[in-house]
């Protein structure tokens, strides 16, 4: 084989001609990320994560061959940006519930997420009600997770050589279907390999999912030592040597982001030292006494009430930041994002287990907040200044960006600390 | 069988059915030895094929801009009201009604497809009628309109190439007068450029097929004509249909190839057989077939492959799937058709227009195609104009023509042309500023669909229709195309509300371009080109949408629609 010399972002490199590009990259210690090239399937080419510029011209990586003297940009600011955007897009175009997920920390896309640091989307979430199938016989298709890379199409052949997923229907309404008859014939071996190669959590194998806990998987230690800064945060430049106010609150969320606040222990005791607490569930301050330097806010907002709230805190607040994924996105209340606002009361007070028969009356009042139609982010509603993905995010996670943003000092977030989940 | 096959089967289905049913669908895996899902893969891609048991009467409304301004949403409600049929729904055993990109009848809208029979320029009262009638038990191929476009302009006798005199057989019998390379050279000198949307070198192309050494070649006529807006292509099927037919003769003289198929959109079937009538005339005079104009060892076959109604599949990559019976998915790009196409042999895809050229160049010669035009582009071009104009039809113009000469009296004559959208929906706009600009290489190139908008005509509602057009026809093969496309809809859609913020528009412009740099065919890299060149070229008009930002909340949320369902659900329920 004839070894051919390239050029990746500048840098000399080698490989054998005719190499793809995703290999010959990573044999000269540069990753390109992907979500669908596949060992030995011909390129597919479908997520397009691993969009390159060839000789100045964009072309999506696995589907390029290395010939001499080629020149390859793979990690300019412009692609960089554009291939977080690729996964910002898939996040939102299904109803990805990472703390919920079956896959989570062996998940390609979530791992490839906290590599290109999304801390929110940029995109508004579309929420499609898709269908999850559990008719086959030994997996199970959930279309919410469903990234349509084709692999399973391309990879999973009965031993008859019958495929067993395709795509059906177009556009924004294709989903991979599974040929239930051809399904059957898989072993428990060829189930158990449809659902490793999936790079979400879109495949799964019936009783098969919780093989590793949650903790021990392959992405949970990912990148131990490695650092995310965190650059882009807005500094709060104050001269005074007054102690630091924060006003915390929960909407639509859990209360799990503020018992993870707690969670720095003793270094509660420091913090102390340099804030204070205004409006807060810890201190029990109903109403804004003072202008504070930076709000946290848990969940999102689901109803009347909880808009009233962030639209106080923006007023009263500098820096407002959305803590963990209910803030962010939506996040587990955002589940119903997808059912009609009716069919969601009608299961809540009128044929739900526990509802009087023959109850009628959904509850309303004046001073009850109104339901809206559906959960939104808080970014949809007010501005806010920075989001701490995390469900609930790690406490240091948090801590470290409020004294980045308080007081200036250079913080960066170690990989683990990183979660969606 | 053999899979190329597959989209005729279901075709035969559809029409005897009026659906592809379930056990349709396990027939042909079992002929075709896949999976059941294989089958339905293809089945539910394509618009026109139903898996559910449509209506005797299947009708298809044209949902295009076009269609829009001229009465489409009057025209739907009284479909609605006659037949008591919802759209989208498959309604009862006499109607199923159903939306449809554009069907290439612009000059003529509103117009729909009934069993695939035209009916144009449709008002509330010739929709009562057409139903009517439908219900006395007519057929409607008795009563359907006449759908041939007026040719409203062709350039002095003597710089006309297209709309001149036609003498069936003459451009071919010229030809076989040339060695093949002969042929090539003529028309490479001529600088012909595809008309199907890329201007892609004629000549180029079919030297580098003819290059090829692979005995089994093929020519493809691409008459998909999907681009919302154009309908020359079916002009010069209506019109003169023979020269079609003699530029694939001379590409497939020229190139080696012994085949020739017509992808002919589905859309346009209600001509496909006078157009089979036309091949035939040309067996008979030994235009096709073997040893043609007694040459020995020169055959050449041609033969009408429908497609069954999706805008991608006139992307080359994607029509030659679609011909293979698959999926109409541009495939990832690794050789070019003419190395890899149509059965993995040498391939050339060209447009109807652009073979109608190449037989014209050959019957006048090179030089008189030369002899008009700019340098780049030589010669004449089609262009199909609708929308805000007194004469909607079809423009032969010589290149170098301007957009304000167009739209001017001698021509189109356009009311308070505003907007104007050049190459459709995957095309640019135009503002007033740029009339000047001429049709051409040099300047602005203009694939054939020309629409015209005036002032009163809301922009945003425009480029909403484009929007949902396009997150209908995206194969959804890849996340930019498909999400992004969604996406950007939903901006669009919020700007409608009147809740877009100067952010708003900028992510609009930032979001489009990693759509385009990042999707895999043609299709997703022009999708946001409208919307993009909008706001640049219309800034009065964005200003006047972008609400004012407010220092604390910064962002415009709707209150009144977030809480109207609540409200309404609780009057409902609360009797
Ligand atoms: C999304 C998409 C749709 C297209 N639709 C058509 C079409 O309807 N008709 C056509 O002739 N070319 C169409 N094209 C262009 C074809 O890919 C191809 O360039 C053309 O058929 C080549 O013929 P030409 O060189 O004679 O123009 C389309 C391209 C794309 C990307
Ligand atoms: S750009 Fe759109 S139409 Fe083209 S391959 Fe991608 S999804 Fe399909």
């Amino acid at each position: 084989m004839k070894e051919v010399s390239f050029k990746i972002d500048g840098r000399d490199c080698k490989a054998e001609k005719g190499q793809n590009l995703i290999e010959a990259a990573k044999q000269n210690g540069i990753f390109i990320p992907t979500l669908c090239y596949f060992k030995h399937l011909n390129p597919l080419g479908s997520c397009r994560v691993c969009t390159v510029k060839q000789n100045g011209k964009p072309i999506a990586g696995c589907t390029v061959s290395i010939a001499e003297g080629m020149d390859i940009e793979v990690n300019t600011p412009e692609l960089l940006d554009n291939r977080k955007a690729i996964l910002e897009m898939m996040f939102v175009e299904g109803n990805h519930f990472c703390p919920s997920c079956e896959k989570s920390g062996d998940c390609q896309m979530q791992n490839l997420g906290y590599e290109t640091g999304i801390r929110y989307t940029r995109f508004p979430h579309l929420f499609v009600d898709r269908i999850v199938d559990a008719r086959p016989e030994r997996i199970v298709v959930n279309q919410n997770r469903c990234i349509k890379c084709k692999r399973c199409i391309e990879e999973v052949i009965t031993n008859d050589g019958f495929k067993v997923f395709n795509f059906t229907n177009r556009g924004n309404q294709t989903l991979v279907s599974v040929d239930y008859e051809q399904e059957a014939k898989l072993s428990e071996a060829q189930a158990e390999h449809a659902m490793h190669i999936c790079p979400t959590g879109s495949i799964l194998v019936k009783g098969k999912t919780f093989g590793k806990p949650f903790g021990d998987r392959q992405f949970d230690y990912a990148h131990e030592g490695q650092n995310i800064p965190l650059t882009d945060i807005k500094k709060q430049v104050k001269s005074n040597k007054r102690k630091m106010r924060v006003a915390t609150t929960s909407l639509a969320g859990c209360f799990g982001c503020h018992m993870s606040l707690l969670d720095v222990d003793l270094g509660l005791l420091d913090l102390i030292e340099l804030v204070e607490f205004n409006k807060s569930p810890l201190t029990d301050i109903k109403k804004f006494t003072e202008r504070c330097d930076i709000g946290l806010i848990e969940g999102g907002c689901c109803n009347t009430d909880n808009i009233e709230v962030l639209r106080e805190f923006r007023k009263n607040c500098d820096i407002l930041v959305s803590v963990g994924e209910c803030a962010i996105w939506g996040g587990l209340p955002a589940i119903r994002n997808t059912v009609p606002l009716e069919d969601c009361l009608k299961e809540a007070y009128l044929d739900s287990l526990t509802s009087e028969e023959g109850e009628t009356v959904i509850p309303h009042h004046e001073d009850i907040p109104k339901i809206l139609n559906k959960v939104y982010s808080n970014h949809e509603v007010v501005k806010i200044d920075y989001h701490i993905p995390g469900c609930p995010p790690n406490a240091n996670h948090i801590w470290n960006v409020v004294k980045n943003l308080l007081f200036e000092e250079e913080f960066s977030i170690s990989y683990p600390e990183f979660k969606y989940d | 069988m053999d899979r190329t096959q597959l989209l005729n089967k279901l075709w035969e289905f559809q029409h005897r059915l009026g659906y592809i049913s379930k056990e349709s669908i396990s027939t042909l895996s079992k002929k075709l030895n896949v999976s059941t899902v294989e089958i339905e893969s293809v089945v539910s891609f394509y618009h026109f094929f139903h898996k559910k048991p449509t209506g005797k009467h299947t009708i298809y409304l044209n949902n295009s801009i076009i269609s829009d301004l001229k009465g489409f949403e009057d025209v739907k409600a009284t479909f609605e009201k006659e037949t008591g049929c919802s759209f989208g729904e498959y309604g009862n055993k006499e109607f199923s009604l159903f939306e449809t990109s554009c069907i290439g009848m612009s000059d003529q809208e509103p117009a729909a497809l009934i069993n695939f029979q035209p009916f144009t320029d449709l008002t509330p009262s010739k929709v009562r009628n057409i139903i009517q009638k439908i219900k006395n038990g007519e057929n409607v191929k008795d009563f359907s309109s006449k759908t041939i476009s007026k040719i409203h302009y062709t350039p002095d006798d003597d710089k006309t190439v297209i709309f001149r005199n036609y003498e069936l057989g003459k451009s071919v019998k010229e030809g076989l007068k040339f060695t093949p390379q002969e042929i090539i050279d003529k028309i490479y000198k001529s600088k012909l450029k595809g008309c199907g949307g890329a201007f892609f070198d004629v000549g180029y192309k079919w030297q580098s097929c003819k290059r090829n050494e692979d005995t089994e070649k093929y020519i493809i006529c691409n008459a998909d004509e999907g681009e919302p807006g154009t309908f020359k292509d079916r002009a010069i099927f209506q019109h003169l249909p023979g020269l079609v037919i003699e530029g694939m003769i001379l590409a497939g003289y020229a190139t080696g190839a012994k085949e020739g198929i017509i992808y002919l959109r589905a859309e346009y079937q209600y001509f496909k057989q006078k157009l089979e009538d036309l091949i035939q005339e040309f067996y008979t005079q030994n235009l096709l077939g073997k040893n043609i104009q007694s040459i020995d060892g020169f055959d050449f076959e041609i033969r009408i492959q429908l497609g069954a109604g999706s805008y991608v599949c006139g992307a080359a990559s994607a029509l030659i799937e679609s011909m293979q019976g698959r999926r109409g998915e541009p495939p990832v790009r690794m050789w070019s058709a003419t190395k890899h196409g149509f059965k993995h042999k040498p391939t050339v895809v060209n447009n109807v227009e652009s073979l109608a050229y190449a037989s014209r160049i050959i019957e006048l010669g090179e030089d008189y195609f030369l002899s008009m035009g700019t340098k780049e582009t030589p010669g004449t071009k089609l262009i199909s104009i609708s929308g805000d104009v007194a004469k909607a039809g079809i423009y032969e113009i010589e290149y170098g023509t301007s957009i304000r000469e167009l739209l001017g009296i001698e021509m189109a004559q356009a009311t308070a042309p505003y907007y104007v959208q050049v190459s459709g929906p995957s095309g640019e706009c135009v503002s007033p500023a740029e009339f000047d600009r001429k049709i051409c290489m040099e300047d602005i190139l203009c694939g054939g669909s020309f629409m015209v908008f005036n002032r009163t005509r809301d922009i945003l509602h425009i480029l909403r229709n484009f929007m949902e057009f396009f997150k209908e026809e995206s194969c959804g093969v890849c996340t930019p195309c498909r999400a992004g496309n969604f996406i950007l809809n939903e901006k669009v859609k919020k700007m409608q509300r009147g809740l877009a913020s100067q952010d708003d528009v900028d992510e609009i412009k930032k979001w489009g371009k990693i759509i385009k740099l990042s999707s895999r065919c043609g299709l997703g890299k022009s999708s946001p080109n409208s919307l993009i060149f909008s706001i640049d070229k219309f800034k009065d008009y964005y200003n006047l949408k972008i609400a004012p930002s407010n220092e604390f909340q910064n962002v415009e949320f709707d209150m009144e629609a977030a809480i109207h369902e609540f409200d309404s659900i609780i009057k409902d329920t609360q009797l």
